[in-house]
């Protein structure tokens, strides 16, 4: 390889401080569409350099395969619908793991002669075997929830066994790449990332999968990071670590807005606390209303804040449900959304759906800040959400979802939720609030059920 | 610039830099953030390019090809992805409680 020269560390150089831009960007509503459109053109500028200096054989695979991926990226992401994301998200991260873990393996082949330092060789494993476990985890967190596999925890006996000894064998084999670095060790221990990246993910139920596609991204970009040293490169190295540093940062706070640590959601179910329940219908009683006796209680009302959740995606009800809004407001009702930090199925997925349907963000408030306006409202309707306004978060110690933040929903004049049925929701507990005497319950289909509640508030 | 020294300090001052801008995110916008980062380490298409250029043997070509695939898929999805879910971000009215914007958590 020849060395670098200095105009293209400048642009290298520049190319790190537009991601830095982008990720600040995409922290603010305002800016988020402008930061991302710079992180794409560090990216895209970082990229062409290279083929005006680095002197490469093979341009036009090289340039084929580039076709290839964008054709592919592009289509996959214009094709996918919003409902999906969070499996697409997934699955990117998991071939830019894989992607990482194979350019590693091409370094080593060419470090099995001549002395590259300790470090070099320390970090090449290190890539090989977290991309390994990246693109495997990811894989898997696609598979749940694309419901190719079950999205309940899988836990076999032995498995913290296996999981803890492929960890040694990892940390044995990385060792023995430094010490007498040799391809077939490589490939071996990419074959054992894989094997930990399937078992990190399986015990993981399936309402923790977004928490650990963030984790698995920031392990993406600490393997880009390690790559980055490998080859000598800066952008690598500073790209790969600003998204390392922030995804672990982002799996954090996603971790604390439910109410949990990293660690139990990656390890609860394996100490027996799973995270998924029973997932049985109750027949207890509970009163029920018609779409005309919800008409009444929302059309008279003053205040009405909506708890989306992600029963309402799967319907595909948003924009009845903004109609429905829009038709409140008219009559001078004032309605806000109270979107809980996880609705969806990854956090902030809710926000996404919403503006998808053309819901202004400014309506869409979030739970810290609409927590206090609950008492002053005479209605809440819940739409096909569930465990965030399950007040056993707060009351019952046992609960899964003990010491989750939730909307408090059970403060409001009048609750009413939309369910297709009993059922309990992710976290397979029963929601007290379902049966408290202030709520009445509307059956059926979201869309359907939203629709036939915007003719009759119409008809008021 | 290869002393392992100016490596961890550039990596150091890194996890500080990408801990800081993100730090005031709100809720709302996890997902693209997090999809946005996603597409950032895309950006290992330049090492599979670099590889890839310099391989002296079929078998290293077709492994660099596919890393070069895998991580174009991955960038060039990725950011247009963030892009389609930002651009259904918009607010109410252009003008209209300006305020509200960015509110910390």
């Amino acid at each position: 390889m020849i060395d670098t020269p200095v105009w293209v560390q400048v642009v290298y150089l520049v190319a790190a401080v537009c991601f830095i831009l982008a990720l600040k960007g995409l922290s603010s509503p305002k800016h988020a569409r402008a930061g991302n459109l710079l992180g794409a053109v560090g990216a895209v500028m970082a990229c062409v350099v290279v083929f005006f200096y680095a002197e490469l054989d093979h341009l036009v695979p090289i340039l084929v395969a580039i076709a290839v991926g964008t054709v592919v990226g592009v289509v996959g992401a214009q094709r996918v619908q919003m409902t999906q994301m969070p499996q697409l998200v997934a699955l990117f991260n998991g071939v830019g793991g894989g992607a990482a873990a194979l350019v590693a393996l091409l370094e080593l082949a060419d470090m099995v002669e001549g002395d590259h330092g300790e470090f070099a060789l320390a970090a090449t494993a290190f890539t090989i075997v977290v991309g390994s476990v990246s693109f495997a985890g990811s894989m898997v967190t696609f598979a749940k929830l694309q419901e190719l596999m079950t999205s309940r925890p899988v836990l076999f006996p032995g498995l913290p066994v296996l999981f803890g000894g492929g960890l040694l064998v990892a940390v044995a084999l990385s060792v023995m790449t430094v010490t007498s670095t040799a391809v077939w060790i490589g490939i071996v221990l990419a074959l054992v990332g894989l094997l930990l990246g399937v078992l990190l993910v399986l015990p993981v139920g399936g309402a923790d999968v977004p928490i650990v596609i963030s984790l698995l991204n920031a392990f993406t970009g600490l393997t880009v990071a390690a790559g980055g040293y490998v080859l000598g490169n800066t952008v690598l190295l500073v790209a790969g670590t600003l998204v390392g540093a922030s995804g672990t940062f982002l799996t954090k706070l996603m971790a604390a807005a439910m109410g949990r640590s990293v660690g139990n959601i990656l390890f609860g179910a394996l100490k027996g606390g799973s995270t998924l329940g029973a997932g049985e219908a109750s027949d207890r009683p509970v009163r029920s209303g018609g779409p005309e006796d919800v008409a009444i209680l929302l059309g008279y009302a003053h205040k009405v804040i909506i708890v989306p959740g992600y029963g309402l995606a799967v319907a595909q009800a948003q924009h009845t449900l903004r109609e429905l809004v829009d038709v409140l407001g008219e009559r001078g009702i004032a309605v806000d959304y109270a979107i809980h930090p996880v609705a969806g199925r990854m956090p902030g997925h809710m926000n996404v759906l919403l503006a998808e349907a053309q819901v202004p963000y400014d309506q869409l408030k979030e739970m810290d800040d609409i927590n206090g306006d609950f008492r002053q409202t005479d209605v809440v309707l819940v739409v096909g959400a569930n465990d965030v306004v399950n007040p056993a978060a707060k009351t019952s110690p046992g609960a899964p979802i003990y010491g989750m933040p939730i909307l408090n929903a059970d403060e409001a004049q009048q609750i009413v939720f939309m369910k297709r049925s009993m059922r309990p929701g992710f976290a397979g507990i029963e929601n007290e609030l379902l049966f408290d005497p202030k709520t009445t319950l509307l059956f059926g289909d979201a869309k359907d059920s939203l629709g036939k509640l915007l003719s009759a508030v119409k008809a008021l | 610039m290869s002393e392992p020294i100016v490596w961890l300090t550039i990596f150091t001052l890194s996890v500080f830099v990408g801990i800081e801008v993100i730090s005031k995110v709100s809720s709302t916008l996890h997902t693209p953030l997090m999809s946005g980062a996603n597409a950032i380490h895309g950006i290992i298409l330049l090492g599979a390019i670099l590889v890839t250029g310099y391989a002296e043997s079929m078998v290293a070509l077709v492994v660099g090809l596919v890393a070069v695939v895998l991580a174009t898929v991955n960038m060039v999805g990725g950011f247009v992805v963030t892009d389609r879910m930002l651009q259904m971000f918009r607010p109410r009215r252009p003008v209209a409680k300006a305020d509200q914007d960015g509110a910390p958590r």
